[in-house]
């Protein structure tokens, strides 16, 4: 029977939920890297026992682990060409937190500046990775999100990353602007068909678009409208939340703005709001089911100032006919005073027959729905405030 | 051999518990003490100072002999009590955290 392991990064250390393929009964792993703030974790589809964790903290700034046998040991994979990649006593070395914005002649441009809170500029500064993809093909190829936001790309298993500069430089970066997370890149969606196609999403710039592997890069938020900013149609400045699609239909986007829930039919190029009759649609999750490419999930949040769902009840919301027609899920879910978050990242899917559908929240608890959304039961209850959730769908 | 005691996250990065001990070469300031910590502990590169400026992270304090010393040159030599191990060098995080 199939298994599922799901990959949960909290405020305070990482955490490993399995359950064979009826997931009813868990296994709970962790924590690891406890005390740490552990913002994603996940796993190679090509080498499921590969995965990749982003540990940061505000004191020591931001190390990259690595686990090849399935999160049971991790290490930092990094260590310069040519060296060993142990000292003589057989610890790893540091090259693997190096993140270095590229300002060479060659390939990067100059350090640019962003927008700050106060609408000055204010120069990139590297703070944290948000999200790590690893390629649908290799698993030494992993893509890194980056705040202040950038991507950055390691062909090497973790040991080195360099910036894909063509992003940061693509002319538009002093219009862009921190959210109130900071201004970090937290969605990397490659098509699995063309991996020289990527999606990205930055809070709060846009989504951008690449045809040719990162080197360069065109925003495609036409259609999106924010009221907060000067000009609520701008090429940039968007507050994208999260955009998912499913990997069978690549040119499908769908995208949790930071007010709105959005499709694109045509690659991003032009996006419609899709948020029908859902109660708001202030939200940060979305995410695609695995076999139903027309059915897609949200968490509706009360507003922009009131990050918890409306009334104290905990919802998500399924469209079957991607997007416009929404249908509340409740059986299992809180029915009063619950105020809990839903975080961008911490929404998954897995791929068994009976899809299941997971969400963490910043109140520690990780629900697992085997039917799709249609009765949900919680995996953990207890965690620290959860920043992430992955699912890996094992033999 | 000179003394640093790291914060516990630190410890835990490093594998290591308690105090550590380290052979410095030449005089005893932040930036050899440094410079020997990350070449013992290279997992540890990018976690007190900056991977390409070398500047000490923000919320990162050194003391020695009860003196805060972060905002001393980084070639400043260290009292002698540091520098001949009678006291150790403490790296602590400069804000409590939740």
């Amino acid at each position: 029977m199939s298994k599922v392991r799901v990959l949960v990064g909290t405020r305070k250390g990482a955490f490993i939920l399995s359950a064979d393929g009826t997931r009813k009964n868990w296994e709970v792993s962790g924590p690891h890297f406890a005390g740490w703030e552990m913002y994603h974790l996940k796993g190679s589809a090509v080498d499921p026992n590969r995965i990749y964790a982003s540990q940061s903290s505000g004191w020591f700034g931001q190390i990259i682990q690595r686990s090849d046998d399935g999160g049971k040991t991790w290490f930092q994979p990094g260590t310069p060409p040519g060296e060993p990649t142990t000292t003589p006593d057989g610890m790893p070395k540091g090259e693997s937190n190096k993140f270095v914005y590229d300002t060479s002649a060659e390939t990067g441009k100059p350090l640019t500046t962003h927008q700050w809170y106060d609408g000055t500029q204010h120069p990139w500064e590297f703070k944290r990775v948000w999200h790590l993809e690893p390629s649908p093909r290799d698993p030494d190829t992993v893509y890194a999100g980056v705040e202040d936001a950038a991507l950055f790309k390691s062909t090497d298993g973790g040991r080195s990353w360099h910036e894909l500069s063509g992003l940061r430089g693509h002319g538009t970066g002093p219009q862009w602007q921190p959210g109130a997370g900071g201004m970090c890149l937290h969605t990397i969606a490659i098509d699995e068909k063309n991996p020289e196609r990527i999606y990205i999403a930055i809070s709060a710039a846009g989504a951008f678009r690449t045809e040719n592997g990162g080197k360069t890069w065109k925003p495609i938020n036409q259609g999106l409208q924010s009221q907060f900013i000067p000009d609520p149609n701008a090429e940039v400045g968007h507050c994208v939340h999260h955009v998912a699609l499913h990997p069978a239909r690549p040119d499908v986007l769908f995208m949790q703005k930071h007010w709105d829930v959005m499709r694109s039919d045509n690659a991003g190029d032009r996006w419609h709001e899709v948020s029908g009759n859902l109660p708001t649609d202030f939200g940060f999750v979305i995410d695609v089911h695995a076999h139903e490419p027309e059915t897609i999930y949200v968490v509706p949040i009360k507003s922009d100032g009131e990050h918890f769902p409306l009334d104290g009840k905990l919802r998500v919301y399924r469209s079957r006919s991607g997007g416009n027609e929404w249908q509340e899920l409740s059986k299992g879910l809180p029915e009063k005073d619950c105020y809990v978050n839903v975080l961008r990242d911490a929404m998954a899917v897995d791929k068994l027959d009976s899809c299941g559908v997971y969400f963490g929240t910043t109140g520690g608890q990780v629900y697992c729905s085997p039917d799709g959304g249609d009765s949900w039961a919680p995996i953990v209850r207890d965690l620290p405030a959860v920043l992430s959730v992955e699912v890996q769908t094992l033999p | 051999m000179i003394r640093v005691v790291l914060p516990p996250h630190l410890r835990t990065l490093s594998r290591t518990t308690g105090e550590l001990q380290l052979e410095v070469a030449g005089p005893v300031t932040q930036r050899s003490v440094l410079d020997a910590l990350e070449a013992q502990y290279p997992m540890l590169r990018g976690t007190i100072r900056d991977h390409v400026t070398l500047q000490r992270r923000p919320f990162l304090r050194f003391f020695a002999c009860a003196e805060d010393w972060s905002h001393e040159s980084p070639d400043t030599p260290y009292p002698a009590p540091i520098a001949n191990g009678e006291e150790p060098l403490l790296i602590v995080g400069a804000i409590a955290g939740g």
